[in-house]
């Protein structure tokens, strides 16, 4: 295995976002921490879903896994676009590195650039209202197993589209109301029995469930059963990336 | 059937100095051809960009690939560099098959793209350190970095990022890139298209110097001017198919013809035998294509004076690899579309 190969390219990734710190770590978090002010100045004495539990301590890991699903999302399916469009993924796709290193670099850089927005996040919502933290490990299982996967989605994204505006139709008709309906904001119990049954079909929803259930110890889906519809979706996609990679679909054609 | 390397590991690991790369090989390794192309097909749904290409590069060897546009040349580099996989047939690189043993086949060669591409994000200093760590070499890396700069005159240039550099410094950026890792095979995909007469003296010296210490240098190119003073051996591609490949000197003494410019004197018109040879001319001179053995220039000067035209002056010169090329191909290797031969 070329592990130095691997490490540059993880690297460079990680370099990449770092250079335009302001745009994929610091945007999100002030964004996230705008939602947070307006829905949780509006909802706080309105609601509470979980007894002992206030609407704005509820709704900050629901924006933190969102705001990891988006920007993890980004940084995998921007850099391989970018590189794709500019012609420079040529000089990664003649170096020996095989589809494996290549999925390992690409992933790990996302899922830091993802751990960096959670922890900012966190941060600032520490300050708002000091968070639980019912299962540490569960919540960080939850945490780099959804950033992969997302990261997975948006290296598969980044394969397929021939230009931004491909990639933009993807996180908008796909991404995006799929993190938005996943609970984010509310309970999916407080929803009609349709919507709430569509809901344990959208893999977005374990995700912040399950992540939200490492901070208070509650939830609405079985946490066991979060970790492995998540664990299983990030499999899943992760052996179609390899499989993809491997084959060099659409990257060598 | 492509032999297989008996010691892939060992020339996967290139030495420190590339230097002594080819020299240290042993020799069942230094006698496998630098690339072996065998029976390479490619097709992108109806349009054959290959059509059963067949050759070696032999190791330290100046290799010439000329065609037209659409020949597919970009197509077969791409396939040596792994970044286009083949329909059929099997490309080696130092008896390294480019799909099955990947990576030794990658570490042994050095690729300069056609395009002026780059990573906008970094300096160029950066560039080439982080292109040296996708291929496993670190820090000790650094110096022959430092040395590529220095050579390529891009020192100054080492904490730019590559949009601020020119054209010609982007293409110096990216033959640093190709043999960051020091490969024994260098393939330079119309490196010069579109520098300026200077940087191309500089990049021809620099390519000589490399071959000089025993790289084995692939130029495709549209300046047939350049392949000529270079190559010691062309091979020419037209319509995915490989129409010649030979030494230079073979290439050029196989076409027995010379050409004759003349300036003329008179009004009056040019013999029937005479216009058949003409090629070319303008403003009272005329170019003729004598075949050797078959056409004099005696009786030719014959022709034009019982016609009652008049020599002032007589030129000759034998033919370039751009006649060569022409007579062929049937059109310039610049020209997009088919023009008649000369």
């Amino acid at each position: 295995m070329n592990l130095h190969g691997t490490w540059t390219l993880f690297l460079k990734e990680t370099r990449r976002f770092l250079s335009v710190l302001v745009q994929t770590v610091l945007t999100p978090v002030i964004t996230a921490l705008l939602y947070l002010l307006v829905f949780g100045h509006v909802m706080d004495e309105r609601f509470e879903i979980y007894a002992g539990v206030s609407y704005t301590a509820f709704l900050i890991p629901g924006l933190i896994m969102m705001s990891v699903i988006q920007n993890a999302f980004a940084n995998t399916s921007s850099s391989v676009t970018q590189s794709k469009m500019m012609g420079n993924l040529v000089f990664v796709l003649m170096a020996p590195l095989s589809a494996f290193e290549l999925f390992i670099a690409y992933i790990g850089a996302a899922v830091l650039r993802a751990m960096l927005v959670a922890l900012g996040l966190y941060a600032v919502g520490w300050m708002i209202t000091p968070l639980p933290l019912a299962h540490p490990l569960f919540m960080l299982a939850l945490l780099v197993l959804a950033s992969a996967a997302l990261a997975v989605l948006g290296l598969i994204g980044g394969i397929l589209a021939d230009k931004f505006e491909h990639l933009s139709a993807f996180q908008n008709f796909f991404i995006m109301p799929l993190s938005f309906l996943s609970g984010v904001f509310y309970s999916i119990h407080s929803l009609p029995p349709l919507w709430r049954d569509l809901s344990h079909y959208n893999p977005f929803f374990y995700m912040i469930d399950g992540f939200r259930y490492g901070f208070f110890g509650v939830g609405d889906a079985a946490p066991l059963l979060s970790l492995m519809v998540v664990g299983g979706f990030t499999l899943a996609i992760s052996t179609l990336c390899l499989l993809m990679l491997r084959s060099g679909y659409k990257l060598r054609p | 059937m492509i032999p297989q390397a008996p010691r892939q590991a060992a020339v996967a690991r290139i030495p420190r100095s590339y230097l002594y790369t080819v020299a240290t090989l042993s020799p069942p390794i230094s006698q496998l051809p630098a690339i072996r192309i065998e029976d390479l097909h490619k097709s992108y749904g109806e349009l054959q960009a290959l059509r059963g290409v067949s050759f070696d590069i032999r190791p330290g060897e100046f290799f010439g690939l000329l065609g037209p546009n659409g020949a597919g040349k970009s197509t077969l580099i791409n396939i040596i560099a792994g970044l286009v996989r083949a329909s059929q047939g099997r490309v080696a690189v130092l008896g390294h098959d480019v799909v099955t043993a990947w990576r030794p086949a990658r570490l042994n060669l050095g690729v300069v793209p056609q395009e002026l591409v780059y990573d906008p994000f970094f300096p160029v200093r950066d560039i080439l350190r982080l292109q040296a760590g996708y291929f496993g070499k670190g820090r000790e890396q650094w110096p022959w970095i430092e040395h590529l700069l220095q050579e390529l005159d891009l020192a100054d240039k080492a904490k730019a990022t590559i949009r601020q550099l020119s054209g010609g410094m982007k293409r110096r950026v990216l033959i640093a890139q190709a043999l960051v890792h020091k490969p024994p095979v260098l393939i330079l995909d119309e490196p010069t298209a579109g520098v300026d007469v200077e940087l191309r003296r500089t990049l021809w010296q620099f390519t000589k110097r490399l071959h000089a210490e025993g790289h084995t240098v692939v130029l495709t190119t549209h300046y047939l001017e350049e392949a000529e003073q270079l190559c010691d051996r062309i091979a020419i591609l037209h319509k995915g198919e490989l129409k010649e490949l030979e030494t230079k000197p073979a290439l050029l003494a196989r076409h027995p013809f010379r050409f004759l410019r003349l300036r003329l004197e008179g009004a009056a018109q040019l013999p029937q035998s005479i216009r058949v040879l003409q090629v070319g001319g303008s403003e009272g001179e005329i170019e003729l294509r004598l075949q050797r053995g078959q056409d004099s220039i005696a009786g030719i000067l014959d022709a034009l004076r019982d016609a009652g035209l008049r020599v002032q002056d007589v030129h000759t010169r034998e033919p370039t690899l751009e006649d060569i090329f022409v007579g062929l191909i049937g059109e310039h290797p610049t020209a997009n579309k088919t023009v008649q031969p000369a």
